[in-house]
């Protein structure tokens, strides 16, 4: 059920990034599927009423399986920060052109900014 | 000499973050850091050809770490990558001083190089995904890099399709390692091995489809490629083109379809189709183009076509349990191409840069009679023409001659009168070239012009050389230390995984 | 920009004291606690944005100049890859060997001290300054706007 909702997300950031004019529209629409994508690993490995994957003193010294049973997985929020990471790359590159487009052509809008045909 | 992997994506990476450092004592010492850095890749690429094996990056064993992988295909794409870098590289001495802002071109480039040789070093999935996003956000900022209003419109279309593709990919490793657990691929080959697919590796492999191709230019996803490619300076576009969709998008698509999912009758059909479809578009389009890097940016849609041809007839006969033989000289085709086109499409992208800072346009309308003016750049520029549109002494035609065969062999004579049709083609799409840029009349505005000197010309000839000789890699002794390898990890498809595991 | 009001600067001028030793505090402890070297970048560029939100972005250039900035962004990139190299080399053993904790922690009581992780807190000292400076490089080229800027930071820093 979640998980559709992820899909969902991910769908209507699609959508946008697809249909709308505005640039800024299409890079917050970039951005919503990134998100989603995100969330969805997130919940991979999310377990119900787990604890944060980090031993502590006390989890040493009453043994590692009943942690290891009890803690989320680490391993999609490692990727997870990764991605993060990567997207706000990404997303400042994406801004900073969107930037130098509006101060050459003096619109955001995508139907007049196409020089490049054929 | 067994190099330790990570030295590949560390170099370029290392001196990337080098040069800005130095940019300050005069832009001859970073062009001379980033220059030795290519070279040294090109040196070690040549001397781990035919190795293979396993590296646990900080010595963590195999499930748990990340781990690289060298074997024949990886050693094939790092050789293809190191020769195109270094061209490329050399030439921009000469070019880039039209730009501004050198130190931060070159580190951009840089970058670029290791990002691919990650994606083509990587065992892992998500590392994969990590290192193709590298490369990509620097190809995004190159393409953009001259800050006109064009690169700026084509940068913005390439990022937005570019990065809608590298969600995709995200997404396909989120649900594979949803459905099995594992993000190293030799360990994912083996759960979808003794699981079978479901439903959601399914959706996963689509997703991957869709998101490779979108980085390879395959036919319906091809839009930004014909905008991006002539928009970038002509070293990158040579780059971009060479290379950079072949790494991140045929090279990482056939490790995902052949060594992971394991190549079926439905993914090699569709293989066979996105080739056959782009050859015939890519080489429709090529005709109407006045514009000379668009025309061979549309030719490189088309050629892409051909290296998927082969890989995906390969994939097909295996699925069919036909021959292995032909299997694996169709696959020795498509990897020959693949090959043959990273040295000749970067040597015409290169010729056209040159005729651009001479003539300082692109368009063939413009031009005319530049065989006296240029006359480096026209030899140079008809050796690519001949080896692109496959005359029998240059590579081109070799890469054909065994797609043909294969093809023929196999029992589809359709794809081979295909391909023999495509071929002419392009070959009347570069006698346009030829007959627009060097012969004909001078125009006025062009008498002034002088052929460009120094490292330009370097760069070319030796691709040029490379192209005349190319076809020697088909002698049976090369054959087997270059290609045989490579072929093989296709052709055994998911074995893949026993052999990184027993490595 | 002129800057905000008096309170505004006042407040933020020792606000911005306690934001950056919050950063420095989340790098260093991040191999103990939640945290580490992205989110602690993060914390030290944000206080920063905040001099340039309260004072105008000529006070913050002045603070922490362009081409100093983007010479930490560097250094921090090539100590990163230093840490990394340096496990390669010692003893021939591995990138990203974990030298420190290999050689000189196994074996001690180390867990749970500030030095128990070997390489790892440095490493996450390099990403803090490598994410801090070029976060901040971004926000400050974003602001400029116009001319002499160059699309193109490169923060794709591997975690």
């Amino acid at each position: 059920m979640l998980y559709a909702l992820c899909f969902l997300l991910f769908t209507i950031g699609l959508y946008c990034a697809v249909t709308k004019k505005n640039m800024v529209k299409i890079v917050i629409g970039i951005m919503v599927m990134e998100y989603a994508v995100n969330l969805f690993l997130i919940m991979l490995g999310y377990r119900m009423g787990g604890v944060a994957p980090i031993i502590g003193r006390s989890d040493l010294e009453s043994g590692l399986g009943g942690f290891v049973n009890k803690s989320v997985d680490p391993l999609p929020q490692a990727l997870v920060l990764t991605a993060i990471v990567i997207s706000l790359g990404s997303l400042a590159l994406m801004i900073s052109i969107c930037v130098r487009t509006y101060e050459k052509y003096g619109t955001f809008d995508i139907t007049q900014i196409r020089r490049l045909k054929g | 000499m067994s190099v330790p992997l990570p030295v590949f994506v560390a170099i370029p990476l290392v001196t990337a973050f080098l040069l800005p450092v130095f940019a300050k004592r005069g832009k001859a010492v970073a062009t001379v850091l980033a220059n030795l850095a290519t070279i040294s890749l090109l040196v070690l690429a040549i001397a781990s050809i035919g190795q293979s094996r396993v590296y646990e990056v900080g010595r963590w064993s195999i499930p748990l770490g990340i781990n690289l992988v060298l074997d024949g295909l990886s050693s094939l794409l790092l050789l293809a990558i190191s020769v195109v870098s270094t061209a490329a590289m050399f030439f921009s001495i000469r070019y880039m001083e039209q730009y501004t802002a050198r130190a931060k071109y070159l580190s951009l480039f840089l970058l670029m190089v290791a990002g691919m040789n990650g994606v083509v070093l990587s065992g892992d999935i998500f590392n994969l995904f990590v290192f193709l996003e590298i490369a990509s956000l620097a190809s995004y900022a190159l393409v953009g890099f001259g800050c006109g209003h064009e690169e700026l419109e084509a940068s913005f279309k390439y990022m937005v399709l570019g990065s809608i593709g590298s969600i995709f990919i995200l997404f396909a490793v989120a649900l594979v390692y949803g459905n099995t657990g594992s993000l190293n691929m030799a360990y994912i080959s083996e759960a979808i091995q003794s699981n079978g697919l479901n439903p959601g590796l399914t959706f996963a492999l689509g997703l991957f489809i869709v998101g490779f191709g979108l980085k390879a230019a395959l036919v319906p996803f091809h839009a930004w490629l014909p905008d991006a490619h002539p928009s970038a300076p002509a070293p990158i576009s040579a780059m971009l083109s060479g290379i950079l969709i072949k790494t991140l998008g045929v090279y990482a698509l056939a490790r995902v379809v052949f060594n992971i999912f394991g190549i079926s009758l439905a993914t090699g059909w569709l293989l066979l189709t996105f080739g056959i479809v782009g050859m015939l578009v890519g080489a429709f389009m090529a005709f109407g183009q006045w514009d000379l890097k668009r025309l061979l940016a549309y030719s490189s849609i088309s050629q892409v076509g051909y290296v998927m041809l082969g890989i995906g007839l390969g994939g097909l006969i295996i699925a069919k349990d036909g021959n292995l033989a032909w299997a694996s000289l169709a696959i020795l085709g498509g990897l020959f191409h693949l090959l043959n086109h990273a040295v000749y499409k970067s040597l015409l992208f290169l010729t056209s840069g040159s005729i651009q800072m001479s003539t300082g346009t692109r368009q063939l309308r413009e031009m005319g009679g530049l065989a006296e003016k240029l006359p480096v750049t026209r030899a140079t520029c008809t050796v690519a023409s001949a080896a692109i549109a496959g005359i029998p002494p240059f590579s081109g035609f070799w890469s054909k001659l065994i797609l043909v065969i294969a093809s023929v062999q196999a029992g589809y004579y359709w794809v081979a009168a295909i391909i023999v049709f495509v071929s002419l083609c392009t070959l009347i799409m570069y006698l346009k070239v030829q007959r627009y840029v060097f012969l004909g009349e001078l125009p006025e505005n062009l008498q002034e012009i002088t052929e460009n000197r120094g490292s330009m010309l370097v760069a070319m000839v030796s691709l040029a050389c490379l192209c005349v000789l190319m076809g020697l890699l088909l002698t049976p002794g090369l054959r087997a230390s270059i290609f045989a390898p490579a072929v093989k990890v296709l052709v055994d498809g998911v074995s893949y995984s026993a052999n990184v595991i027993g490595m | 920009m002129k800057g905000m009001t008096i309170i505004v600067k006042t407040i933020s001028s020792w606000v911005k004291v306690l934001i950056f030793l919050f950063g420095i505090y989340i790098i260093l402890f991040g191999h103990l606690t939640p945290g580490g070297g992205f989110a602690g970048g993060v914390i030290l560029a944000s206080s920063y944005v905040l001099l340039m939100l309260a004072f105008g972005r000529e006070f913050a250039e002045e603070n922490l100049s362009l081409p100093l900035a983007s010479k930490l962004d560097c250094a921090g990139a090539l100590l990163f890859a230093a840490v990394a190299l340096c496990g390669l080399l010692y003893g021939a053993a591995g990138f990203f060997w974990n030298f420190i904790h290999q050689k000189y922690l196994m074996g001690t009581d180390y867990e749970f001290n500030l030095v128990s992780a070997g390489t790892i807190p440095l490493s996450n000292i390099a990403i803090g300054l490598k994410v801090g400076a070029s976060l901040f490089l971004v926000i400050l080229t974003l602001s400029m706007c116009c001319k002499d800027f160059k699309p193109g930071s490169t923060e794709n820093e591997k975690e």
